[in-house]
């Protein structure tokens, strides 16, 4: 890989240990791609927390030390480096607890105190607490061809599709070299050729909620894999619920990580645009029969009725989707055996207490949470064995980490679920 | 008992041989795979059940998550690792996870390895020199 001057500087100890550390891993890392250079970013999103287990265990381990930490598991250095203040701005995406419902997480108070101090020290080398796997909700909603080195699958199809500016699918280790050098190598969705269309999906039915979006991304997710799909025939355009739970999807059930609609998305003002005027490798239809095929796998794990935890916010919700469940919960109460919990950017939980939507969510019987999520902090309700979610991504995954059973459907039916203690869901 | 020489690419240096673990399923990281054992957790996948560690993993490429990389990272610190990787699809994940894993990985192969290779066979890769011998099971 060519390195420029300040690079080699870098990789030559110029800047400290841990730069250096930065720079070799990125050298290894640009090499294992077949990257020809770097590329300078100033958004970086990253994880950096020690709050899930094994991370935990380890950070114990080593008396709690997050130089330790971090030099192991965002740099790969078995050496402990002292870690100085971050070079590119960086933010903090979901994290393994939510530290004010800790209790109710099953939560040890020790955790607690590990996830503090982690807190304080990335606060200490400038890490932004933003704390969602949706930063785009809440400030950093980079400009189209932006550099970006961001993780979260959800976030960097999000930050490609429907934002333009320019991102791979980043780990903890190579976002951990991006914010202490102000680099990541540039290959993959940095480059033109490669944002161009791969796959069209003609969409032949209405897509409206936020649920039929997850269906369509769980669908082309798993059909395309990690090529780029391009879609046409959608003739209602989406809001950033929508275009965060197709996502979502496209990325869990495959490695999808940019997209386009033609006549919306920001490189795609029409067909032609989307595919540089190359002819797409396969046509595919999305209709009714495909419709309910992602259905049923998104639903392959449920069998019994009886819901005993209803968890809203994957990705973390908006607010606005907070105002909807919210409306569907005022002056009710939820079954005696079932749970409800709703994640959301803990900035945005900030406006929800003020505008009295914590209180409706709390009075009924449930609970707004912030900064992780059930399958990111395997968090659940005591003795929870049937689960039922509005996200596809999260019956994609929750299943497969927590050993439950999941329902997917919509928005309303996750909370008529949690009112009635079952699940009367199903495709209309 | 037959030899198959592949040539491909080196992602990460280093010599291993061992019995391989084939599957055609891309493989998600977080969410996809147990890194204490290093057992496939994914609902719907072919190998879903079986664990990777100390075997030659050959596979399509890395799906789902950007905590891919880690959950390889953490399944070496927890000695689960698989022994080498060989694998068709480049992204970030993959070249990532495979660097953390330190562990030899290889791709752009001059034959499908998920073709010529059969779970059970017996495979010797050498990264540095860009060479996968494989000896068939039966």
């Amino acid at each position: 890989m060519r390195l420029a001057d300040d690079e080699r500087a870098m990789l030559d100890g110029k800047q400290g240990a841990a730069r250096q550390k930065a720079m070799d891993l990125l050298v290894r890392y640009g090499e294992a791609l077949g990257a020809e250079r770097l590329v300078d970013t100033n958004n970086v999103c990253a994880t950096v927390s020690a709050t899930t287990p094994f991370v935990r265990d380890y950070a114990e381990q080593r008396g709690g030390g997050m130089d330790a930490v971090f030099s192991e598991f965002s740099l790969d250095s078995a050496e402990v480096v002292e870690i100085p203040r971050v070079k590119a701005y960086t933010c903090h995406v979901q994290q393994g607890i939510d530290p004010e419902h800790a209790a109710e997480q099953g939560i040890a108070p020790q955790i607690v105190r590990l996830y503090r101090e982690g807190e304080a020290y990335m606060g200490r080398i400038g890490v932004q607490l933003l704390n969602t796997c949706t930063p785009y909700q809440v400030g950093n909603v980079p400009v189209k061809g932006e550099h970006c080195a961001w993780m979260e699958s959800s976030a960097v199809i999000y930050c490609n599709g429907v934002l333009g500016a320019r991102t791979n699918a980043e780990g903890k280790e190579s976002a951990g070299a991006a914010m202490l050098t102000g680099k990541i190598p540039y290959w993959g969705y940095h480059l033109d050729a490669n944002r161009l269309g791969t796959h069209l999906i003609q969409v032949e039915v209405e897509v409206t909620s936020t649920a039929d979006w997850g269906l369509l991304g769980y669908w082309i997710g798993e059909a395309v894999q990690e090529r780029v799909p391009v879609l046409e025939g959608i003739r209602q355009v989406p809001n950033l619920a929508r275009l965060k739970h197709f996502g979502a999807a496209a990325a869990s059930s495959g490695g999808v990580e940019m997209f386009h609609i033609a006549g919306v998305t920001p490189e795609a003002r029409s067909l032609e645009e989307a595919f540089g005027g190359r002819k797409p490798l396969a046509t595919l239809k999305y209709g009714a029969a495909e419709r309910r095929q992602a259905y049923e796998r998104v639903n392959s794990t449920a069998r019994e009725r009886q819901v005993d935890f209803v968890m809203l916010g994957c990705p973390h919700y908006s607010l606005e989707q907070i105002w909807e469940a919210c409306q569907l919960l005022e002056g009710q109460r939820l079954h005696a055996n079932t749970s409800l919990w709703i994640f959301t950017p803990s900035a945005i939980k900030q406006i929800a207490d003020r505008n009295g939507y914590t209180r409706i969510i709390h009075d009924a019987g449930g609970v707004l949470m912030t900064d992780n999520c059930s399958a990111f902090g395997r968090v659940m309700p005591k003795g929870t064995k049937v689960v039922a979610l509005d996200s596809a991504k999260q019956a994609h995954y929750l299943p497969a980490i927590m050993g439950v059973q999941a329902w997917f459907g919509t928005t309303a039916e996750c909370i008529e679920a949690a009112l009635t203690g079952r699940w009367s869901g199903g495709l209309r | 008992m037959s030899k198959i020489v592949l040539r491909g690419r080196k992602v990460v240096g280093g010599s291993a041989e061992g019995e391989a673990l084939v599957t055609r399923d891309q493989i998600s990281g977080w969410g996809g795979i147990d890194p204490r054992t290093g057992t496939i957790i994914e609902t719907r996948h072919e190998l879903r059940g079986q664990s990777f560690s100390g075997k030659v993993l050959v596979f399509p490429g890395a799906k789902g998550s950007s905590g891919w990389s880690s959950q390889f990272h953490v399944a070496r610190l927890a000695g689960a690792a698989p022994l080498a990787m060989l694998f068709n699809e480049m992204t970030t994940k993959i070249a990532l996870g495979a660097v953390v894993t330190h562990a030899p990985a290889m791709t752009e192969f001059d034959q499908d390895p998920l073709a010529v290779i059969a779970t059970g066979d017996w495979v010797k890769v050498d990264a540095d020199r860009g060479i996968v011998e494989v000896t068939k099971k039966d």
